[in-house]
């Protein structure tokens, strides 16, 4: 680069600007040194120590030299920057006093006066030396050199101004010394300019910047200063600091229509109100888009002209800056920003004209990036551009169904009228991206221009911002952007396209449990089913949509009146059949079992009432609700008995189903809960606990794939079980809300009854429950009859009347007229009977049902109890008296209730103590329902226990005879006498008692009967 | 001040929700829910190195072009917020249950600094923690107290 010679040009701005620095004195001496000063001066980086406070920064100087020229120097008032010298060298090598004094002193002071006359302090005097001269000039003084003599006529306290270069052309290490010398002076001088001239101006800066509530201030004027700034931090290569000049700018334009906003309008920006006439977007491909420039420097700039400008000057600094995703967060930031700001300002813009310049500005944002980045970059950074790309597919949009693009039939003539508006607003296509095949301009341009061309670009961006969502799992974005294009598919009438991004959404939402986005997508699903014909979709989706309470009464009713217009037109040609689900239809709230134990026995009649809550709007007739019932055998015969029955009565026979359907169906609730039992584990042996536990029941409802719980939406998984037993309701009005319906059944074979499904026919549509959970069953048994005989006390004992009770269980037999017990009698036990023996009927569930007389006949042999009649489980219960006769009858009377101890015939009963003996009885019984008799023994227990002992005294003999009592009944002992069998003449027995009343208790302890004989004779 | 207010639960389903007009109820719950995809990322981006963090304030979410969308967290998030002049922004909130709280904000209410935000975050988390110690409230049921909606009302209402 040749220093110029010419006049300086306007500033041109560009990347190329450099600070100027104006040489002046000897040209040919400085053009002979320039190559190695523009090369050598960059190469070391320089700190630079700021004003307020800023970090210290390490600098790369270049320089621009220019011939010094008087008009290079600013005059009073310019602010101009760029064009402004920091520098002022004088160059020279001469090294002649008398050259000195003659000439060169006086061409000194003429440029130290130029200077002086512009206040520019900024200046340097560079001595060349060099040797070839030194030693043709003999008459020089050593020690008032050249270089002493300026120092000492212009270096008034600043001999720093004046520097040595020697011998700059050689190749020497003193000339690399001096080299270096010089240029760390003029990088310092430089920097002190730097720091000198931009203080000044920042301060000129501020002030004007104070000044602006005065009102003939102007935003314009002060944009153009502080650019100037900004232009000259680029120009150092300090881009953060060129930024920081244009977000302030940004800021306080902001803040001015914020404040315009609160009513505290600055004059100066009614003039960007202006009505917006252009709309062609941002541009970024140059570094300064003039054009926009000169219309902000001419105050012509409309609001978008500004923002734009001010955006452009941003991207570049931030790209260069290496930042390229700030500019696409910082894009879209803007480009929401004066959507609003026009807003505020009330700026009046045509309609579409504002989608059409964020729609290209987006687009070159993105091209713009895409240009300065690889494409793994923009992979890994897809989060930054995806609102950019979802904005820009969301004004297309927009655009479409403005200009009528969308709509089955085309643009109509107004349409047509619009995008021509349109375009018209964008103007011709910048030069720049003229040769571009993709431009921004060029896109919108041709899809505005006709229908095929709009769904095409509009698919595209779509589906690329739907893969960019979906790529950093932004789903919920993805579903939406899916569902405007679902949206856009309905318009189109391909409702096939739009049914899967429906669905989606639908799923997401159903998941999530968002309760009004999934009534929303719904709606559109069932306009989108209903076009698509699919019959079972359409009425499950209207299902779930009548029973929606987010709908309004009308459109539910609406939805329900579909699927009843369909059940009652498909009346006359049946063969359809459709299956829905049955929870939006109806839910399922209470099953309650009469009799409450839902234990029926054969040919008993069970009742099972249903709550339904139905969820319709208006009340449904309904021709038949089902139950189908699975039918096992059940193995464990316990649970069918009576007994069973009678020890479980507690359950009041209402069984609670959870809320299937609540409004969050994510939520915990409706997630079944968990069925909790304890487990023990017996040793079988001595029963001892080995092991404990907690079993989860349901185990199978809880863990099952979350997946599966979509198939709400797909009623396709419904079946009908085709069970041979079903519960039957027929023609059944569900009026809104709660409902109770009554199934009767007659119990047939004993076994258990699960209750599976639930069916509700309306017409040709059935609403499935397709299982029915908690689990619910009914059993039903067939029991034998049974006879049952037991004392009424805790034991029988021998000898006294007692009363047994005799329970007769009929099970399934039924006892007719003349049905007896037929008991044979035991040759020790009477049957004593009353005229008076009653009998008490119980029901099934032990409720006394009737009383009746009882016809005991006897005869020597049998005993014949007539039984009263009883209906089939039904308890008969009655009491008869026993007498265990002695056993043996030869032995008198008087002893047959004593154990006489040595001939005990049962010695095997005989326990050690005083504890009774017993005596077993057995009775046959014929029952009416049996051939084979019912052996039934009764043991007696012996209440006495005698001993006796012969005691002598002298000649005398006495006889005691101790009787026991082993019961727990008092008894009475009288008349005891002793009696010889033998009948021998000479023994006299001489009781020794009184005759008196003895008391004998079991309590009293052993109670002594003694009976004195007199002595044997002899 | 705030046109929505949504506690969003763990599972991501509302447990309250509420927003003014009415008639934009459901273009809010689009937004509420789509907002919830930054949630994810930021909690996922920054959770697991500052849970100590008492940070909860999420920050703006995003903007757009007519809402704010702001969300509390207690997975220690910085806070990233700027304010634009844009219409309406939304606002986030995460606990350390995972409960989120978004807040949309009109946009053209500049006058709203970070520090009400955070402030007006601090207001519904207590009055969140409130409900919670209801004995009758089941965590995770949707909520229906009085004392909350007040609250909610109330910053609803504040500078419209």
């Amino acid at each position: 680069m040749e220093p110029p010679e010419e006049p300086l040009r306007p500033v041109i701005y560009t990347m190329e600007n450099k600070p100027i620095v104006t040489c002046a004195g000897d040209q040919n001496l400085f053009a002979s040194v320039y190559p190695t000063l523009s090369q050598q001066l960059p190469r070391e980086p320089m700190e630079w120590r700021r004003s307020y406070g800023r970090a210290p920064k390490m600098i790369h100087l270049e320089s621009n030299f220019v011939q010094f020229k008087e008009e290079l120097l600013p005059k009073e008032g310019n602010k101009a920057l760029l064009t402004f010298p920091f520098l002022h060298i004088y160059w020279t090598e001469c090294c002649d006093t008398e050259v000195y004094k003659a000439t060169l002193k006086d061409d000194i002071t003429k440029w130290q006066n130029v200077l002086k006359a512009h206040s520019s302090v900024d200046w340097l005097i560079v001595v060349v030396e060099s040797d070839a001269k030194k030693k043709n000039k003999t008459n020089i003084l050593p020690r008032t050199s050249i270089v002493d003599k300026i120092r000492n006529d212009f270096c008034n306290k600043q001999s720093d101004r004046c520097v040595v270069l020697c011998d700059p052309l050689k190749d020497s290490s003193r000339t690399q010394e001096s080299w270096n010398a010089f240029l760390t002076k003029l990088r310092t001088l430089l920097l002190m300019s730097f720091t000198k001239n931009l203080g000044k101006f920042e301060d000129d800066m501020r002030t004007l910047r104070e000044k602006r509530t005065e009102p003939g201030w102007s935003f314009c004027e002060y944009f153009m200063v502080q650019e100037e700034l900004a232009f000259v931090f680029e120009m150092l290569q300090q881009f953060e600091d060129a930024l920081v000049q244009y977000d302030e700018l940004d800021a306080l334009f902001s803040q001015y229509v914020v404040n315009f906003g609160a009513g505290d309008g600055a004059n100066w920006l009614t003039f960007f109100c202006q009505s917006v006439k252009s709309w062609n977007g941002l541009i970024l491909r140059k570094p300064i888009d003039m054009e926009k420039r000169e219309l902000i420097q001419s105050q012509e700039a409309t609001l978008l002209d500004l923002r734009s400008y001010l955006f452009s000057r941003q991207c570049t600094l931030l790209i260069f800056l290496q930042r390229p995703w700030e500019v696409s967060q910082r894009a879209l930031e803007l480009l929401h920003n004066c959507v609003q700001e026009l807003k505020l300002l009330e700026v009046s813009v045509p309609p579409g004209a504002l989608d059409c310049w964020v729609f290209l500005s987006c687009l070159e944002v993105l091209q713009r990036i895409e240009g300065c980045c690889d494409r793994a970059q923009i992979d890994s950074n897809i989060s930054h551009t995806v609102g950019l790309w979802s904005y820009a597919t969301e004004k297309l949009k927009s655009l479409g169904y403005l200009c009528g693009l969308v709509s089955e039939n085309g643009p109509n003539s107004e349409d047509l009228n619009r995008t021509v508006d349109l375009l018209a607003g964008l103007g011709a296509e910048r030069p720049e991206t003229a040769k571009t095949a993709q431009s921004p301009y060029k896109k919108l341009k041709e899809a505005l221009s006709s229908v095929e061309a709009f769904e095409k670009h509009y698919l595209d961006l779509s589906h690329a911002t739907i893969e960019m969502y979906t790529s950093i799992g932004r789903i919920r974005s993805a579903k939406l952007v899916g569902k405007d294009l679902a949206e856009f598919y309905m318009r189109k009438k391909s409702p096939q396209k739009a049914e899967v991004y429906l669905q989606n959404a639908l799923k997401n939402y159903v998941a999530e449990g968002w309760a009004l986005p999934i009534t929303h997508t719904r709606k559109q699903l069932a306009e989108c089913q209903k076009h698509l014909g699919q019959i079972e979709n359409y009425l499950q989706t209207s299902s779930l949509l009548a029973s929606d309470t987010h709908l309004t009464e009308d459109e539910r009713k609406h939805f329900c009146q579909e699927i009843l217009n369909f059940a009652n037109e498909q009346k006359e040609s049946p063969g359809l059949k459709v299956v829905l689900s049955m929870h939006s239809f109806a839910q399922l709230k209470h099953l309650h079992f009469d009799p409450s134990n839902a234990l029926v026995h054969v040919g008993g009649t069970l009742s099972i009432e249903i709550t339904l809550l139905s969820q319709m709007p208006i009340s449904v007739q309904v021709e038949q609700i089902a139950v189908s019932v699975h039918f096992s055998i059940e193995k464990n015969s316990y649970r069918k008995t009576a007994e069973w029955l009678t020890k479980h009565k507690t359950s009041n026979g209402i069984i609670s189903f959870p809320n299937e359907n609540s409004s969050v169906p994510f939520s915990r609730s409706s997630s079944p809960a968990l069925e909790l039992y304890e487990m023990y584990e017996r040793s079988p042996s001595d029963n001892s606990l080995n092991t404990t536990g907690i079993i989860c029941k349901n185990v199978h409802m809880l863990l099952r794939r979350q997946e599966s719980s979509s198939s709400l939406e797909i009623p396709s998984g419904v079946t009908l079980e085709d069970g041979a037993h079903i519960l039957k309701c027929s023609n059944v009005t569900l009026d809104p809300g709660v409902n109770k319906i009554i199934f009767r059944t007659q119990a047939k074979e004993p076994g258990t009854y699960t209750l599976r499904q639930m069916c509700t026919s309306v017409g040709q549509v059935q609403f499935v429950l397709p299982h029915i959970y908690p689990i619910v069953q009914y059993d039903v048994y067939s029991q034998d009859p049974q006879l049952k005989v037991e004392p009424l006390t805790d034991s029988l004992l021998a000898g006294i009347p007692q009363k047994v009770k005799f329970t007769v269980t009929t099970g399934y037999y039924t006892i007719k007229n003349g049905d007896s017990l037929q008991l044979s009698n035991a040759d020790a036990m009477l049957i004593l009977f009353h005229a008076e023996n009653r009998a008490i009927i119980y029901s099934n569930t032990r409720e006394k049902s009737s009383e009746a007389s009882l016809m005991i006949q006897s005869s020597e042999k049998v005993t014949s109890v007539s039984l009263p009649m009883a209906p089939a489980y039904h308890m008969i219960e009655f009491e008869l008296e026993v007498l265990s006769l002695p056993s043996t009858p030869t032995s008198g009377e008087s002893d047959k209730l004593v154990n006489k101890e040595p001939q005990r015939k049962n010695k095997e009963k005989q326990k050690a103590g005083n504890c009774m003996v017993t005596l077993d009885q057995k009775v046959s019984i014929d029952c009416p329902w049996s051939i084979y008799s019912t052996i039934i023994a009764l043991t007696f227990n012996i209440p006495f226990k005698a001993t006796h002992s012969l005691l002598s005294a002298g000649k005398r003999k006495y006889i005691q005879v101790c009787v026991q009592n082993l019961s727990e009944l008092g008894f009475q002992l009288s008349d005891s006498n002793l009696i010889d069998t033998g009948n021998s003449p000479d023994l006299q027995l001489v009781p020794l008692n009184t005759k008196c009343q003895k008391f004998v208790q079991y309590s009293a302890g052993e109670q002594s009967q003694a009976g004195g004989s007199k002595g044997i004779g002899g | 001040m705030a046109v929505c207010i949504a506690v969003i639960a763990k599972e991501n389903y509302p447990l309250y929700i509420r927003s003014i007009p009415a008639e934009q109820e459901l273009k809010f719950h689009y937004t509420v829910h789509t907002s919830l995809d930054v949630v994810d990322e930021k909690v996922s981006a920054m959770g697991k190195a500052l849970v100590d963090q008492r940070e909860l304030y999420l920050g703006l979410l995003y903007p757009t072009e007519d809402y704010k969308v702001s969300l509390l967290s207690r997975l220690g998030i910085p806070c990233v917020k700027s304010m634009f002049p844009n219409q309406l922004h939304r606002y986030g909130y995460v606990t350390n249950s995972k409960v989120k709280f978004v807040m949309v904000v009109d946009s053209s209410n500049t006058a709203l600094r970070d520090n009400e935000i955070r402030s007006m975050f601090r207001k519904l988390h207590n009055s969140y923690t409130d409900v919670m110690c209801n004995p009758f409230y089941n965590p995770g049921d949707r909520i229906h107290s009085r004392a909350f909606d007040n609250m909610v009302t109330s910053m609803m209402v504040q500078v419209c």
